[in-house]
């Protein structure tokens, strides 16, 4: 049979065909069959994912890729989100943005995650890209109501705008509200997240705006907007499926009924934010959306809560129970292991679970994890850090290990309660997909951590903290590291010589010191580590790092700056 | 007796009576969990957030001395792993519960039993003062800010989030009865030495 070479169809039918692959690893695998199949790809990749900003610079991406419309990146690692990262870290996004306005004059999406961005790169964004069209900063700072005003008076084609969870600052402008610089012919807005805005929203601004943009389909509000003025906003657009509300504070029984119809359209409701719906109002709330797929709500729910949410809405896929009072110590509300083992019983769809609880038994993870094979993600907290099976004072083993061997697709685990190294014997075994794993307060050595390195071969993301893991199996496993995103380790008893070692032996990696206390090198090479976040990376060690972090000096071979 | 009909009901029982959490709040029937308490931190001021009703205060306060230990005495960082603005939301719901009243115990020395007083009731530090001498039968003399309390043998002190005594009145209103636990009215030289403190 005759080998057909790459270069026999032309390029344009081979972009044609590769137009159909989306997924990043596809496209990787189709870039190294041949050389001229590398350059077709490269040239018509419009989507790129930087997992980690560190792991490569603005200027590799935009010599390989030329023409990106669509670009994410992600920056501070995940326990960021915890205050675990001092202030100043890293993860500007300045100079991707300053790279792409002038490479990438067709972008059309930016996502972000974790990243600081200034006012300025909002502006130059709003000015840069004739063609953009959605924006969405997730947990992001640095940035002010002043560059949203920007990007809303410039950014004609804009469909979705999403501020998830990040900070910013409220600028009270004379100009108006940052609303109302959407110039009135504005209507092509799709999705709105604002829900994480501190400041009052101008309700005017947002009605007109949400009357005059009949594509609206997802609105998330912040705290500001009272209930009854959600409703007139659900009137104006009736065809919004997704909704976020803010404090609701006024759930009334009138006001509910006018709301259930539509609630009865909604596939995702965040209540995570409404403080003062009492456990019977979130019930009646609860049973009226049939198709929810996706829920966020605050522990108020309680295990009878949850048993009407298993009882109605039976396509729910995804469930975040968050507590509504994290530092107490003894439980405020009615909610147990059984709420969850409820949903885990009567939603078929449920993959994705955000739990936080006060107990938990082994029995009722046997139960969840029999329930749910189908499980993709089960995130479970149990707010004091190594609580037993309250029924049986064991440990958490079990479990977990019951988990990892029933749910054989998934990808997202984290651990809490009293754990051994057991069960990471456990998840080494079973968690073959698993992608990411966090530990806090588990584990009795270096055995636990040799465990989850040697047996998760498609681990991505590793988070550990205040756990008794240290050099041996750290340095055992160095090379999986760099199959690895990144590896993060906070509180546990890594040493600084091990570092040292890790970062001259691996060149392929960035071994970041995080210490508060002042140099490194002034205390003992054995002394351990605050704070250690190793990520792969081609670009080398970064510029950028501030006075407490310390990494391999690039010229010394030997020494760490 | 009427008294034991209306008996989780009547406030003006359970502000006499010698029990942790604010009245009219919910009480569970479970039993709280017998986790293994890690030696790490509880927040002190959870007797005024936890709405249960503890069965036994002595085994509370032996709870509370575990507690003070260096180690324990910090909230960990970033445990629970809860985001930030989450917290804020926590607040709006504390001071909705603040808004149903603020009890704290009153003890005095020398006094045999202690009282309760709701912190809410009060526009400031003079009308705290004076409901404390009335209750109490003493006399506190006068407040300056460099010599605390002149005049008297009576010192009014509290306990705060910390877990440190404070003398009352130094620290603004709003910010007291934010931070207070409980009160001692201290007497003798005990007082006197805290009264001159600075």
């Amino acid at each position: 049979m005759k080998m057909m070479m790459g270069s026999s169809f032309p390029e344009e039918v081979l972009e044609h065909v590769f137009s159909f692959i989306e997924r990043d690893k596809d496209r990787n695998a189709i870039s190294t069959v041949c050389q001229s199949w590398y350059e077709i790809e490269r040239w018509s990749r419009r989507r790129v994912f930087v997992g980690n900003c560190y792991a490569v610079s603005p200027a590799i991406l935009i010599k390989r890729f030329p023409d990106v419309r669509c670009l994410e990146l992600k920056g501070k690692p995940h326990f960021a989100d915890f205050n675990l990262v001092p202030e100043g870290w890293g993860a500007y996004v300045a100079p991707w943005i300053a790279a792409a306005s002038s490479a990438y004059p067709w972008l059309e999406e930016i996502r972000l995650k974790r990243m600081v961005i200034p006012d300025d790169s909002l502006e130059l964004i709003s000015k840069s890209f004739k063609n953009f069209k959605v924006l969405v900063l997730s947990s992001c700072e640095g940035f002010s109501t002043e560059g949203l005003a920007a990007i809303a008076a410039n950014c004609r084609n804009l469909r979705e705008l999403d501020l998830r969870e990040s900070e910013v600052e409220d600028l009270n402008q004379s100009s108006g509200h940052w609303l109302s610089h959407f110039p009135d012919n504005y209507t092509s807005l799709v999705s709105l997240n604002i829900a994480c805005l501190n400041s009052d929203v101008s309700f005017t601004a947002l009605e007109r705006l949400v009357g005059r943009c009949p594509n609206l389909r997802t609105l998330r509000l912040n705290r500001a907007v009272p209930l009854d003025r959600l409703a007139i906003l659900l009137r104006r657009a009736p065809q919004l499926v997704e909704l976020g509300t803010g404090e609701a504070s006024d759930l009334r029984p009138d006001v509910l009924s006018n709301l259930s119809g539509a609630f009865s359209r909604l596939t995702s409701l965040n209540l995570s934010y409404a403080a003062t719906i009492q456990s019977s109002d979130l019930i009646k709330l609860v049973s009226q959306c049939q198709n929810l797929q996706k829920l966020w709500v605050l522990d108020y729910i309680e295990d009878l809560g949850l048993e009407a949410l298993a009882a109605s809405c039976k396509d729910l896929r995804e469930l975040r129970v968050f507590p509504s009072e994290p530092f107490g110590v003894e439980p405020n509300v009615l909610l147990t292991e059984q709420g969850l083992v409820s949903v885990s019983e009567g939603c078929p769809k449920l993959h994705s679970v955000l739990y936080f609880c006060r107990q938990m038994s082994n029995d009722a993870l046997r139960t969840i994890a029999r329930n749910r094979p189908n499980m993709t993600r089960f995130r479970l907290c149990i707010i004091e850090p190594r609580t037993p099976d309250y029924l049986t004072l064991e440990s958490l083993d079990m479990g977990f290990g019951a988990i990892v061997e029933h749910c054989k697709d998934l990808r997202r685990l984290s651990l809490s309660g009293l754990l051994t190294d057991r069960v990471f014997e456990y998840i080494g075994t079973y968690g073959k997909k698993l992608e990411m794993l966090s530990v806090a307060f588990a584990g009795d050595s270096d055995l636990g951590l040799h465990h989850i390195l040697s047996g998760c071969e498609n681990l991505r993301k590793l988070e550990i903290r205040d756990c008794p893991f240290g050099d041996k199996a750290l340095l055992a496993n160095a090379a999986k590291l760099e199959t690895m995103r990144s590896l993060w380790m906070s509180s546990c008893s890594v040493s600084f010589g091990a570092c040292k070692l890790l970062g001259q032996k691996m060149p392929m990696l960035n071994v970041e010191v995080i210490d508060e206390r002042g140099p490194p090198d002034s205390r003992p090479e054995s002394c351990p580590v605050e704070k250690l976040y190793i990520y792969r990376t081609v670009s080398g060690p970064r510029l950028d790092m501030p006075g407490f972090v310390w990494t391999k000096d690039e010229d010394s071979a030997l020494g760490l700056s | 007796m009427e008294k034991s009909i209306k008996f989780e009901k009547d406030l003006n029982l359970e502000a006499t009576e010698l029990r942790l959490g604010l009245p009219g709040t919910k009480e569970s029937e479970k039993q709280t969990p017998s986790a293994i308490k890690s030696n790490k931190r509880v927040l002190p001021d959870m007797s005024e957030e936890c709405g249960y009703e503890d069965n036994s205060n002595v085994s509370h306060v032996k709870k509370c001395d575990q507690e003070v230990a260096p180690p324990a005495k910090a909230q960990v960082v970033g445990w629970p792993p809860v985001r930030s603005y989450r917290k804020n939301c926590f607040q709006a719901k504390k001071m909705e519960a603040e808004t149903t009243g603020m009890y704290v115990k009153v003890s005095m020395d020398g006094a045999p039993y202690l009282r309760k007083i709701d912190l809410k009731v009060y526009k400031g530090y003079p009308e705290l003062l004076k409901a404390l001498e009335d209750m109490f039968k003493f006399s506190v003399g006068k407040y300056s800010e460099r010599e605390g309390y002149n005049g008297s043998e009576f010192v009014p002190t509290y306990e705060d989030k910390d877990g440190d005594w404070m003398l009352v009145g130094d620290v603004p209103w709003d910010m007291f009865i934010s931070s207070c636990k409980r009160m001692r009215i201290m007497k003798g030289s005990e007082a006197r030495g805290l009264g001159c403190a600075v």
